[in-house]
């Protein structure tokens, strides 16, 4: 098992925002964690990325033992978070954007090899590098806040909400993108998503959060075809 | 014609120096978000040690390298020991806002103090690197001089090399990425606490400079720089606080405004200018020259 969460436990002051939360992803796949606003989803990847400390529980990555590591160390144990909402830099232009995502690396020449390897993934990035990043428009940013994740060679990658206000044609495209990435890179991936149906569908594994709590844990397909999932997050 | 003209270069020599002071304090603001009235003393302790050696070994620019280097472990040391531990105890509510700029102020006096004791009172004076008598051109003799020249030409160097350390090296991107960002640079894989500190160092070092350019034509007390801090703090205000681009532009404005109010109209009311100068631009742009219509961060 390559992520192994057990019994974690994390407070935000007194509320405890996840409760005894295990989980287990192996490497190379893709779980689509959901549920309700308030869930504790984005808790969960904050502390998995080392930008909460839990209170209780362990987290374990590559056999080791991660909980309460800073996130500077983390990025440099392969994981990548791409945080909710503005998760990219408006002030830097695009290409410095991506620059950042592989600086702890020290090489510009791999650098450079990233930044082709994601203008090869996103094309749009490509024609835009010289720009301000708040020029670029949601779908965009979003791209580029992937890109950025990629740029450091992360093995986990956590992803809180790609498709917080994208049209639909473009949320398609990201989870496409997401999915083909998965694959082709061999990353274990972590998707926060409130578009429960498209993250399920392109996901191996589905993770339901209820107040903090795991109260599903399945293959996606099955959660798909389960009548009380569907009725409480994909609403039909 | 000719006074215009020679009112505007020496403005550009005045104003290249605020600069410098406006640099520092706008590094330290966006980076930290305090307003730091301690590097008007920081930049004085790092001159009166310019000074030392300057006048020891009556080499100008050796003085200037050991005031760079006492400005840069001063501004490192004010944020490691006082900073670092203030943020760690008071994280939010208005204590977190004020005590930071309280904390400088304190410094600033502190500071003081310790200069009075080492050096006394009295005024000390640095022997110019270049001539102070005016450039002769032809039979008329102006008010520019080469010392005006060599401050605006090392102004103009040092900014320069500011420019290629923030646009083109990955320490500037660090140091623009944490100040911005912290969080996004933090899952970055930078050292967010260390880069700021190494932000407060450069802006101590760029403090220092400005304190041994101002000095080079003027003299050293434990008070003198005050002045400086204020039109410092006024150009980055007019450069919108947050962009070391606008600071910049700024304190060129005020520098040549000064002046012209200085020639034109009297010594008196050189300080209620900085004001003027400031209330006019925020009337125009509240949010500073460099600003584009719209707030920059959230
Ligand atoms: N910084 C914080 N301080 C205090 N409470 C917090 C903080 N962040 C989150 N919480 C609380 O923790 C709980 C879980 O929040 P979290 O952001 O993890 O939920 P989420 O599942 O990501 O929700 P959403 O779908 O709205 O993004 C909520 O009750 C929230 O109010
Ligand atoms: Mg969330």
């Amino acid at each position: 098992m390559s992520l192994n969460v057990s019994n974690l436990t994390v407070h935000h002051g007194a509320i405890c925002a996840v409760s005894q939360v295990s989980i287990a992803v192996p490497t190379g796949k893709l779980a689509a964690i959901i549920g309700a606003n308030g869930a504790g989803k984005t808790t969960l990847l904050r502390t998995l990325s080392g930008l909460k400390t839990p209170t209780n529980g362990s987290i374990m990555w590559k056999g080791e033992k991660i909980a309460g590591i800073k996130p500077e160390a983390l990025v440099r144990r392969g994981i990548s978070h791409v945080s909710e909402g503005k998760s990219v830099i408006p002030e830097l232009t695009v290409r410095e954007n991506l620059e950042l995502g592989a600086i702890w690396r020290r090489n510009a020449k791999e650098s450079k090899e990233s930044i082709d390897q994601v203008v090869s993934i996103f094309p749009r990035l490509g024609e835009r590098l010289q720009q301000r990043a708040d020029t670029l428009s949601g779908g965009e940013r979003q791209m580029l806040a992937i890109g950025r994740a990629i740029m450091s060679k992360p093995q986990l990658l956590l992803l809180d909400e790609p498709s917080l206000g994208l049209a639909p044609l473009v949320i398609e495209q990201i989870f496409q993108t997401i999915r083909d990435l998965t694959t082709s890179m061999n990353l274990t991936v972590l998707l926060v998503e409130q578009n429960a149906m498209g993250a399920l569908k392109i996901a191996d594994l589905g993770i339901v959060l209820n107040l903090g709590k795991v109260v599903a844990m399945n293959h996606a397909q099955v959660l798909i075809d389960d009548p009380a999932v569907r009725a409480a997050y994909l609403g039909y | 014609m000719q006074k215009i003209l020679e009112t505007f270069l020496i403005g550009l020599s005045t104003g290249s120096i605020y600069a410098l002071m406006s640099i520092a304090l706008v590094l330290v603001w966006r980076s930290t978000r305090v307003v730091n009235f301690a590097q008007a003393g920081q930049a004085m302790l790092s001159t009166y040690i310019g000074f030392e050696i300057a006048t020891r070994t009556e080499i100008f620019w050796l003085g200037l390298l050991f005031a760079i280097a006492a400005g840069a472990l001063l501004g490192a040391g004010v944020d490691y020991f006082f900073m670092r531990v203030l943020f760690k105890h008071a994280v939010s509510g208005p204590a977190a806002v004020v005590a930071p700029v309280i904390a400088t102020l304190g410094l600033l006096g502190l500071i003081r103090s310790i200069v009075g004791l080492i050096w006394g009172g009295e005024f000390k004076s640095i022997k110019a690197p270049a001539s102070t008598d005016g450039f002769t051109i032809g039979e008329k003799t102006i008010p520019f001089s080469p010392l005006n020249l060599l401050i605006i030409v090392t102004v103009f160097v040092i900014l320069i090399s500011l420019a290629i350390i923030f646009q083109r090296t990955n320490l500037g991107l660090s140091l623009r990425a944490s100040a911005y960002a912290p969080e996004i640079a933090q899952l970055a894989g930078i050292k967010t606490a260390r880069t700021r500190t190494i932000g407060w160092a450069i802006a101590g070092g760029v403090g220092g400079v400005a304190g041994m350019l101002v000095t080079s034509s003027n003299f050293l007390s434990p008070y003198s720089l005050d002045l400086l801090l204020v039109f410092g703090f006024i150009a980055a205000v007019i450069g919108g606080l947050e962009s070391m681009v606008g600071s910049v532009v700024g304190a060129l404005i005020l520098g040549i405004a000064l002046t012209f109010i200085l020639n034109y109209v009297g010594t008196s009311l050189v300080f209620i200018g900085g004001f003027v100068v400031l209330i006019v631009v925020l009337l125009v742009k509240p949010d500073g020259i460099m600003a584009k219509g719209r707030a920059r961060r959230a």
